[in-house]
């Protein structure tokens, strides 16, 4: 007994020796000496994991260490976003966060754990997935300006499916209702495939839901989708017009993805953060990856740490009081 | 495109040695899995997913899709041996399984389970070849309505279960729904019952729960009822390791029927493998001419829900290959290895990706295959783990319960729950109520509720909508009718005989 806890003892103090050796160099000059863990707060093949292994396999070459992705699942990404808030503030441990573990929790969880803008230091915006309108196949509305009015005129009788509360479909299926100004009933599904699956079968109306999904089912003809929720139209779908060319400018959603570290990250470990996120962005094979998913990827000009900022607090601005009164 | 054809260029591809090493090595992880309690399906594949992204995807889909299916193989191996089920459709499997252990005949109960699955698996194989894409009408057909529908017969299939009092398995399948709705409302996100526990937000895990109303417990009154002398008798008692002639003519009719069930519920998305494997036990229990063999060491209740759930596995993939939409959480992490990979499965994954969609099928003959042989000479190495000590089996066991919970969501306090639970689960054991039927209410309450719900929003708070769907109403007239059956007084005698053992 007694040498166990001496053995106990060796290896706390083993430990702790590491943990400070670990502590001294970790300077900006010299950062990274080991490699970085990259929370993602979704089940690994999801697509903030697919951009978040995309974009940190080459960040990992630009910085000398290997970069690995610790999958924390559970409460809508609130979980591990807690995780990465209390994490030591050293640039070991980063997270890749979304439009809803750092936007939309704010309204949706009042009892959040984490502020996204006082306990992180943003480091870059990595990639968005666009959001669509799909409706099943035999959806009266022939596009957007007919499914405008018909969803106002019938609001009683629709029904908008979603991937469960606080998911990317059911918040930006929430932003277009109170754009709209109707309240139809909301369908929830455990996640994406079965919401999907109830589309093609008919069993629900419509639903926005991100383009990964969405693009081989609207290509065989299973759903329709009546506009992308973007600027610019999709490479994967030429054919489908933007909100705004289709009459409805203001719903302009995508899901964003992005980098951040916790509060007090050194602000020259960010700067070589960043400047290696922003030469993946610009890699061939990388861009081509992403573009492949269906992802857009950000100007030069929204790339920079202030630019992530200002997104986290418009966006956080932008769904309050969309999903204040659902919940 | 001629079915053969089809075929013979499956094989082709699953027989390149790379995939026939991907296929050993998901065969082997999925057996691993399944044997250790509590490690699920879903926390290996996502474990194993990051691996699989610098293979080429035909490969890594292969071996994602043995880990699932091969766990089904070992699932049965911890239910037998130490009542102890390592999936949610090994449950069952537990009731008849152990007592055949406790009679010395874990041999053949892990032959048979292992044949029946082998037999169920090259069934769903052609099926999945030649009907897949006809059969993917049916999950399309099977709306919120429906699946409540399904989900009450399931339950009712519970009732049936029970080898003691309807009244305490009725009590049980009860509290089991009410563990399944701890955790966050699914319309409206509310916290319920989860206490501000954080990690309870997302509901109690049913490897939580199951490890310790079956793992812990079993643990506690084993050695409450001084185990080491039951268990010498056990080992005194053990026959032989294959079945024998009559074992094997007694499983032949309950292995067809359980391969059929097991097909057919397998397509519907969400727990469909677990519905199957409880529906071919009670389909079992009710043909059966003695059915109070139920429960005291019946091959044909093992052999019945294993070839069920093996089959339910199986037909599980056509949503996924005909359709591209995953119906469960093993198939969502198998379209991200897709993703990664370039290929976003959609309808047309069958015409546009014929190596992956074809490989598959065919590596799932070849994996099955190779599940049975590395299965059938195990079961002598598990059998022999039966002559270990228990005073040396029981602390193992415990470890690798703890591990396995921990593993899950990697949050100690599930560790701790499964604790309490193995407190609770000894209460129950020692007031005789059954643990089988709280884990199926447990299952099915989560997909009860949410279809309730979804069916109900859809219809404006109509109820009759279960009514007037034809494929509910049968459903519901299904389960009526087994109610019946244990209600009405002028059947009391024959549901004494069905539903209940004599009182001793």
């Amino acid at each position: 007994m007694t040498s166990l806890r001496a053995l106990a003892t060796g290896a706390c103090a083993a430990a702790l020796a590491s943990l400070c050796a670990f502590v001294a160099p970790a300077k900006a000059q010299n950062y990274p000496t080991r490699s970085i863990t990259m929370i993602v707060p979704f089940a690994a093949g999801g697509p903030t994991d697919v951009i978040s292994r995309i974009v940190t396999a080459h960040m990992a070459q630009t910085l000398g260490q290997s970069i690995i992705i610790e999958n924390v699942v559970g409460a809508g990404g609130t979980t591990a976003t807690t995780r990465a808030a209390r994490a030591a503030n050293d640039g070991y441990t980063l997270i890749t966060g979304h439009m809803g573990t750092h936007a939309a929790s704010v309204p949706l969880y009042p009892k959040l754990a984490y502020h996204p803008e006082k306990d992180f230091e943003p480091i870059a915006l990595l990639a968005g997935t666009p959001i669509l309108i799909l409706a099943r196949k035999d959806f009266p509305p022939k596009d957007l300006k007919e499914f405008v009015a018909y969803v106002k005129a019938n609001a009683e009788k629709v029904n908008a499916a979603h991937a469960g509360v606080g998911s990317v479909s059911h918040v930006s299926c929430e932003l277009l209702h109170s754009i709209l100004d109707v309240k139809p009933v909301g369908v929830p599904f455990n996640g994406t495939g079965p919401a999907m699956n109830a589309l093609v079968a008919g069993q629900v109306d419509y639903m926005c839901d991100q383009i990964v999904n969405a693009v081989p089912q609207i290509n065989a003809g299973t759903i329709k989708a009546y506009a992308i929720a973007t600027p610019e139209r999709n490479p994967s779908l030429p054919n489908v017009p933007t909100t705004t060319e289709a009459g409805l400018p203001a719903f302009q959603a995508q899901a964003w993805n992005a980098m951040f570290a916790p509060k007090g990250t050194s602000p020259a470990i960010i700067a070589s953060l960043n400047a290696a996120a922003i030469k993946a962005l610009d890699d061939e094979t990388v861009k081509k990856r992403l573009l492949e998913l269906g992802s857009v990827i950000p100007a030069p000009k929204d790339r920079t740490p202030e630019a992530l900022a200002t997104l986290v607090k418009n966006e956080i601005a932008k769904w309050t009081p969309v999903l204040k009164p659902a919940t | 495109m001629d079915i053969f054809a089809n075929l013979a260029h499956g094989f082709a591809v699953a027989l390149s040695p790379i995939n026939l090493l991907m296929c050993l090595i998901g065969a082997l992880v999925g057996t691993l899995v399944g044997v250790l309690p509590g490690i699920g399906t879903i926390a290996t594949v996502a474990m194993l997913l990051p691996i699989t992204f610098g293979l080429p995807p035909v490969g890594a889909l292969i071996m994602l899709a043995g880990i699932y299916y091969g766990a089904q193989y070992g699932g049965s191996t911890t239910s037998i041996l130490v009542n102890i089920p390592g999936e949610a459709t090994s449950v069952v499997t537990a009731i008849d399984g152990h007592q055949m252990a406790k009679q010395g005949r874990a041999g053949p109960a892990l032959a048979i389970a292992a044949i029946g699955s082998f037999f169920a698996g090259c069934v769903a194989t052609i099926l999945i070849a030649v009907l897949g894409a006809p059969l993917t009408k049916l999950a399309l057909a099977f709306g919120p309505a429906e699946y409540f529908s399904l989900m009450v017969l399931g339950l009712i299939f519970a009732v049936v279960l029970a080898k003691g009092s309807v009244l305490k398995a009725i009590a049980m399948i009860v509290f089991g729904l009410l563990l399944s709705m701890v955790g966050s409302d699914i319309e409206t996100g509310a916290s319920r019952m989860a206490f501000n526990i954080p990690e309870l937000a997302d509901g109690l895990g049913f490897a939580t729960v199951a490890m310790g109303v079956f793992g812990f417990a079993e643990i506690i009154r084993n050695l409450d009822a001084g185990a080491e002398m039951n268990r010498d008798l056990v080992q005194q008692k053990i026959t032989g390791l294959m079945p024998t002639r009559k074992d094997l003519v007694d499983s032949t009719p309950p292995i067809l029927r359980g391969t059929v069930l097991g097909s057919i519920l397998g397509i519907l998305p969400g727990g469909g493998a677990v519905i199957a494997s409880f529906a071919a036990y009670t389909l079992e229990k009710k043909l059966a001419k003695d059915p109070k063999r139920f429960g005291r060491g019946a091959i044909e209740g093992v052999a019945a829900p294993e070839s069920a759930n093996n089959a339910a596995a199986q037909t599980s993939f056509i949503p996924l290959l005909t359709l591209g939409i995953p119906p469960n959480a093993v198939m969502a992490l198998m379209v991200g290895a897709m993703t990664i990979h370039g290929i976003v499965p959609g309808p047309q994954v069958m015409q546009k990706q014929p190596d992956l969609v074809w490989g598959m099928i065919a590596s799932m003959w070849i994996g099955n295959l190779m599940l049975i042989i590395i299965n059938l000479p195990l079961v002598g190495i598990w059998v022999r783990l039966l002559r270990v000590p228990y005073r040396l089996m029981f602390p193992s066991i415990v470890i690798f319960c703890a591990i396995g919970i921990y593993s899950v969501n990697n949050a100690p306090v599930d560790v701790i729950l499964a604790g309490v639970f193995g407190l609770v689960g000894y209460w129950l054991i020692k007031h005789d109520f059954e643990p089988a039927p709280l884990l199926l209410g447990m299952v099915l309450g989560p997909l009860m509720e949410e279809n309730l719900r979804r069916a109900l929003l859809i219809s404006r708070g109509d109820w009759s909508v279960f009514l007037t769907r034809p494929l509910s109403a049968v459903l519901l007239a299904i389960s009526f009718g087994l109610l019946l059956l244990t209600v009405l007084p002028a059947l009391r005698a024959k549901r004494d005989e069905v539903f209940t053992e004599s009182e001793n």
